[in-house]
């Protein structure tokens, strides 16, 4: 069997769900090998064996100290020695860099942001807001193909992967803009966004008062997200934002609430795979895309839905 | 300083696109400045007016602030009005061997043309709002060999010291990065808002020179760009099936148990 690498993200020593996504889509297609760039790998690779993992090549150096350019480097210089049938990457603002510079380094072809890959390296994509798939192949090189989270399952299946370690060399120009300091994100009690499961997306309905929006949220378990008009508004973090110029979700269900749903924030959670609507306005075109669309005051049905929620779970 | 800015001409953000042919139909919809572009004009302005005797861009400020761009003879829409706003000049390859190039051509193109201009910055947007790829700034550093300083949230120009530092803002929180010139920069959304046009800066954009290239200018072969030379190739593109219409109630003092017993129903609550 051919090797399908991925690449594995991982932060403060934990690795993303995302992780287990692209593990399970490498298995599908041939050997799945982890790549974890990280000084100190054992806890990562303990944290893989919960997935189909064949193979974790780990390489140490520092990496954290220029970030995605100098993990291209190191993952270019790898793909040439291994020559696999494909790698994997997450699609993140990190991710897509990486890839794009291996890309460049190593002469082959890129796909972002797909949310299938088959085991004939085909993939899916769904662009312009969703309103059209696409299938796209790799023609040159070694195919790097980046992945939306949350667009498969992970399976679990536990492994124990032999481990090998890889010396990758850092170049002069990876090295240009070192990053002086860090400030990760401060995680809420809230799921991410983008690897949610559950979303509930609050718009200009709310009015500025979120309170039912993450009520109804937390007790789906539920990461927040919010339109446009929402953020431009300051009701809430722009980091939170859904759409064209935000976030793009892709969860098992998204909730919009007060969200009129014009083409650009439609374009960030179309490919949700069950939309539920809830607006005063019954012309509101969110409520034509989706599954159940009640059309009434978000403020009556959200907190009505939330106690009745949390009433089942007793 | 001198500083570039790539921008894109894209169509729309608000139209409905369709394929044809394996590639965006660029023709048959409205064409306008990519949103996230006018950010990377904003946050040069800021540069140059920030470090200028006269705190405004143009003559007399010391720096030039030059456009590029790709793409077919109608994008100088998109460039005029980057150029009102306040750029200085700008240069647009056009040639017809260039339909249909994906990323990779796209950053070998700019590259080449950046190389000519003896730049100290190059600012993007963080994509473009067609493809979406968020590739091409990361390319460019990686052709150039120059610092790559992107999704900034903040920039900080020291032009005595010649260096740039920034703030990227990414999904796994906000790193301070530096690095002396020549720098790629790519600015997020919400770094800055962007200015309108004035009257003023609307006709004087219409006297500011733009430079034509065709890809023999550029040093490209011909044979490196448009679709054959792509490095993927689109199968099929499919219109998605339109989502089935869905149940649509109206609330009645009961919405909310409606909307959970759905939820139950789909096994998602």
């Amino acid at each position: 069997m051919s090797e399908v690498l991925f690449l594995v993200d991982h932060s403060a020593g934990k690795i993303t769900k995302a992780a287990g996504e692209l593990a399970t889509y490498a298995k599908s297609i041939g050997d799945s090998v982890a790549v974890v760039f990280a000084d100190n790998a054992q806890p990562i690779v303990d944290q893989l064996n919960a997935f189909p993992v064949d193979k974790v090549i780990t390489i140490a150096g520092e990496f954290d100290k220029y970030g995605p350019a100098a993990i291209a480097d190191g993952l270019a210089q790898l793909l040439t020695d291994r020559k696999p049938a494909a790698v994997l990457i997450t699609s993140t603002a990190n991710g897509k860099e990486i890839a794009a510079r291996a890309s460049v380094i190593t002469g082959s072809g890129i796909i972002t942001d797909a949310v299938n890959v088959d085991k004939d390296l085909i993939t899916t994509q769904s662009v312009f807001g969703g309103s059209t798939t696409v299938h796209a192949t790799v023609t040159k090189g070694v195919p790097i193909i980046t992945l939306r989270a949350n667009s498969i399952e992970a399976t679990g299946a536990a492994s124990s992967a032999a481990v090998e370690t890889f010396a990758a060399t850092i170049s002069e120009a990876a090295k240009l803009a070192p990053i002086t300091s860090s400030t990760p994100v401060v995680k809420g009690g809230r799921p991410d966004l983008t690897e949610a499961s559950i979303v509930v997306s609050g718009g200009r309905g709310t009015n500025g008062d979120f309170k039912p929006v993450e009520a109804l949220a937390d007790a789906l378990g539920a990461a927040v997200g919010a339109s446009r008009a929402a953020t431009d508004a300051g009701w809430y973090p722009h980091s939170n934002q859904v759409g064209q110029t935000g976030k793009t979700v892709s969860p098992q269900l998204y909730v919009a609430a007060g969200i009129s749903g014009a083409i650009q924030h439609r374009a960030g959670m179309q490919t949700s795979k069950t939309i539920v609507a809830i607006n005063k306005d019954p012309e509101a075109p969110i409520l034509e895309i989706a599954d159940f669309a009640v059309v009434g005051d978000l403020f009556n049905v959200l907190p009505q839905a939330t106690a009745q929620i949390i009433a089942r779970k007793g | 300083m001198k500083i570039a800015i790539c921008i894109k001409q894209v169509p729309d953000s608000w139209a409905e696109k369709k394929m044809a042919g394996g590639v965006l139909d660029r023709a048959g919809v409205d064409a306008v400045l990519n949103d996230l572009d006018e950010y990377a004009v904003e946050e040069a302005l800021r540069i140059v007016e920030a470090n200028s005797p006269t705190k405004e861009a143009g003559e007399g400020s010391g720096h030039t602030i030059t456009l590029i761009s790709m793409g077919p003879e109608r994008a100088t829409e998109a460039i005029r009005k980057a150029l009102s706003m306040g750029a200085d000049d700008a240069i647009l390859v056009t040639d017809p061997s260039l339909a249909g190039s994906d990323a990779l051509a796209t950053s070998l193109v700019l590259s080449e043309v950046i190389k000519k201009g003896n730049y100290d910055l190059v600012l993007c947007g963080t994509e473009s709002t067609d493809a979406r790829m968020s590739v091409i700034p990361a390319m460019i550093s990686q052709r150039l060999g120059w610092a790559q300083l992107t999704f900034a949230g903040k920039v900080a120009v020291n032009p005595a010291a010649n260096t740039v530092e920034i703030e990227r803002v990414t999904e796994f929180g906000n790193q301070v990065m530096s690095a002396k010139f020549p720098a790629v920069l790519s600015v997020v959304e919400k770094i800055n808002e962007p200015r309108y046009p004035s009257f003023k800066g609307i006709m004087a954009a219409k006297k500011k020179p733009i430079t034509n290239m065709s890809l023999a200018d550029t040093g490209v072969g011909s044979s490196d760009v448009g679709s054959a030379a792509a490095w993927s190739n689109v199968k099929e593109a499919l219109p998605r099936p339109p989502r089935g219409a869905g149940v649509k109630l109206t609330d009645e003092g009961n919405g909310g148990e409606k909307l959970v017993e759905f939820l139950v129903e789909k096994r998602l609550a």
